[in-house]
């Protein structure tokens, strides 16, 4: 995948130093990442290793205790008065949000809303589009995750795999500039995680920046163009997917794929 | 052998506890029906007094008022609750422990009597004297919807715990503003926790209604009250009053078995006239 990426292409997120704790417990000890457009990238890791929750920093879901996180050039979830950071308010972290997508471990689809509402609620609110167009927009969402006429279906009556993908096609209906993936077949029956993760192949190939916590090693080594190896807060190992996954350096990381083979 | 018959176990406990009960009512309606102290025929001149049904708008009129406030100052409350600012969740626990913690009745005589340490009502260009203002059916209204506001708030608050996180999460990273994911995700699946306890509230108020007869606030029982203290029908009025609150509360019932027939739907069905009024309620919303 990696010959797709131009290496002079812009930095969509730019993470540093970032550190947070829960109460007494710091779960990240200082994390350093940069994705540029179009990369692919993945967070490996045992869990407890921080990666979930590096990942819910970056649109602001969890805040971080130290550091400073980019997207696009804009710090996410503050306003920079001299030497002080001041949360943004929900209105404004809304607005950033809004070209961040992400999906998650447990799906979250709307339980009350049908599969159309679900996907064509946000850019009817939130990017001024008009009903017709975002119903257009959702169906050709729909075709591309597979679920083609599937539009009037609830949550409920869908399998895990196909919410899966409804999530997927719920957060790129706002036309994300980035795309995060918090462990998004890990609550799946073995036999349904293909259908997603061949989902979010094609999205790779399609040039969407993309970060992914996954304990998929296949996936990872297949399409991340790089991955990053977290234990216990702290980047212990990171490089292109095939050389980290085939041949890692570190004994963490060397433990840890023995583990999950 | 297979052809034998089978015979289900007798309850001969229940049997005899069956038969006694039907001995009690039997004697229990003889005693009612055959008393001499009872003038039956008054009852259908009173059932449809011009006195009554003006009592029975009343009651009608502070139930659903003291419900709408009350709804509406108990979303408010179950907000506040579960803000993160310590002063306003401590505000609505305030609040709520205060008004339920004391009877409703001595609330009703407190409002009716608040001119005693509150005499004019004074907003700098405009002073009225308290008791032009708080008069037995502001009194009586405050005190109801005031006190079941805390009990809203409660059911509210219960309603809007029992979505799961994710559903909050998902709203935010799609963009929601806190409005808009409050208005569209979470309050219309919060909805179906609240409703089935606000429609027992609803049938209960009917008859706590009642109680702002102690202030002649001119609901059923105040005016049932007012009649018999002229002609001494205590009985037969107040059989009246009970006669019209059963069918009050009856058809509040039948009401609420309708609607939760409609919102207790599986999420998987559409909601028909329900969900119409909830798109209605969503439309108004649209600018949050």
């Amino acid at each position: 995948m990696s010959e797709r990426l131009d290496p002079s292409s812009a930095i969509v997120v730019e993470a540093i130093d970032v550190h947070k704790s829960f109460g007494p417990l710091e779960v990240l000890k200082g994390i350093n990442l940069s994705v540029r457009k179009g990369e692919v990238v993945c967070l490996l890791g045992p869990s407890g290793s921080g990666k979930s929750t590096f990942l819910r920093c970056i649109n602001h879901l969890e805040r971080m205790t130290r550091g400073r996180i980019l997207v696009d050039g804009h710090l996410i979830g503050y306003h920079e008065r001299g030497s002080t950071l001041h949360e943004m308010n929900g209105r404004e972290l809304a607005v950033q949000r809004r070209d961040i997508g992400m999906v998650f471990q447990r799906f979250n689809l709307f339980a009350h809303q049908n599969v159309l509402t679900n996907i064509s609620q946000a850019p009817i609110l939130n990017r001024g589009q008009s009903k017709e167009a975002a119903f257009a927009r959702a169906k050709e969402l729909l075709k591309m995750v597979d679920l083609e006429g599937r539009e009037q279906t609830y949550p409920s009556q869908l399998s895990g795999g196909q919410q899966q993908r409804v999530a997927i096609a719920r957060a790129l209906a706002m036309d994300p500039k980035l795309m995060l993936f918090d462990e998004p077949t890990s609550a799946l029956d073995p036999e349904l995680v293909g259908e997603v993760l061949g989902v979010m192949r094609k999205l790779a190939a399609g040039g969407m920046t993309m970060i992914v916590v996954t304990h998929e090693m296949a996936f990872a080594r297949d399409v991340a163009d790089r991955v990053v190896f977290m234990d216990q807060g702290v980047v212990v190992e990171e490089g292109p997917a095939r050389d980290v996954i085939d041949n890692p350096q570190h004994d963490r990381t060397r433990a840890f794929l023995k583990r999950v083979h | 052998m297979s052809a034998h018959k089978i015979v289900p176990a007798r309850h001969w406990g229940q049997r005899l506890v069956a038969v006694f009960l039907i001995a009690t009512v039997i004697f229990g309606v003889y005693v009612v029906a055959t008393s001499r102290h009872i003038s039956w025929s008054t009852i259908p001149q009173y059932i449809f007094d011009e006195t009554i049904l003006d009592g029975i708008r009343l009651t009608i009129l502070f139930t659903v008022l003291a419900m709408v406030i009350s709804i509406l100052a108990g979303a408010i409350l179950a907000t506040m609750r579960l803000a993160t600012n310590p002063i306003l969740s401590g505000f609505a626990s305030l609040y709520i422990w205060f008004f339920r913690g004391t009877p409703l009745l001595v609330q009703i005589i407190f409002w009716f009597n608040i001119q005693l340490f509150v005499p004019t009502i004074d907003i700098g260009f405009l002073q009225v004297d308290t008791n032009v203002v708080v008069t037995a059916f502001v009194a009586a209204l405050l005190a109801l919807s005031l006190n079941e506001a805390a009990y809203m708030a409660e059911i509210i608050r219960g309603g809007l715990l029992a979505i799961d996180d994710g559903q909050h999460e998902a709203a935010k990273a799609l963009g929601y503003t806190p409005t808009q994911a409050m208005i569209r995700i979470i309050f219309p699946q919060a909805l179906r926790v609240i409703i089935p306890p606000i429609g027992n509230q609803t049938i209960s108020m009917l008859k706590t209604t009642s109680l702002v007869s102690v202030v002649a606030a001119q609901d059923l029982l105040t005016r049932a009250q007012n009649i018999y203290a002229r002609n001494f029908l205590i009985i037969e009025l107040l059989i009246v009053a009970s006669l019209w609150y059963l069918l009050m509360t009856t058809v509040a019932s039948g009401l609420q078995y309708i609607i939760e027939q409609r919102v207790g739907r599986s999420s998987r069905q559409p909601l028909g006239a329900w969900g119409a009024i909830l798109r209605v309620m969503r439309a108004e919303g649209t600018k949050g």
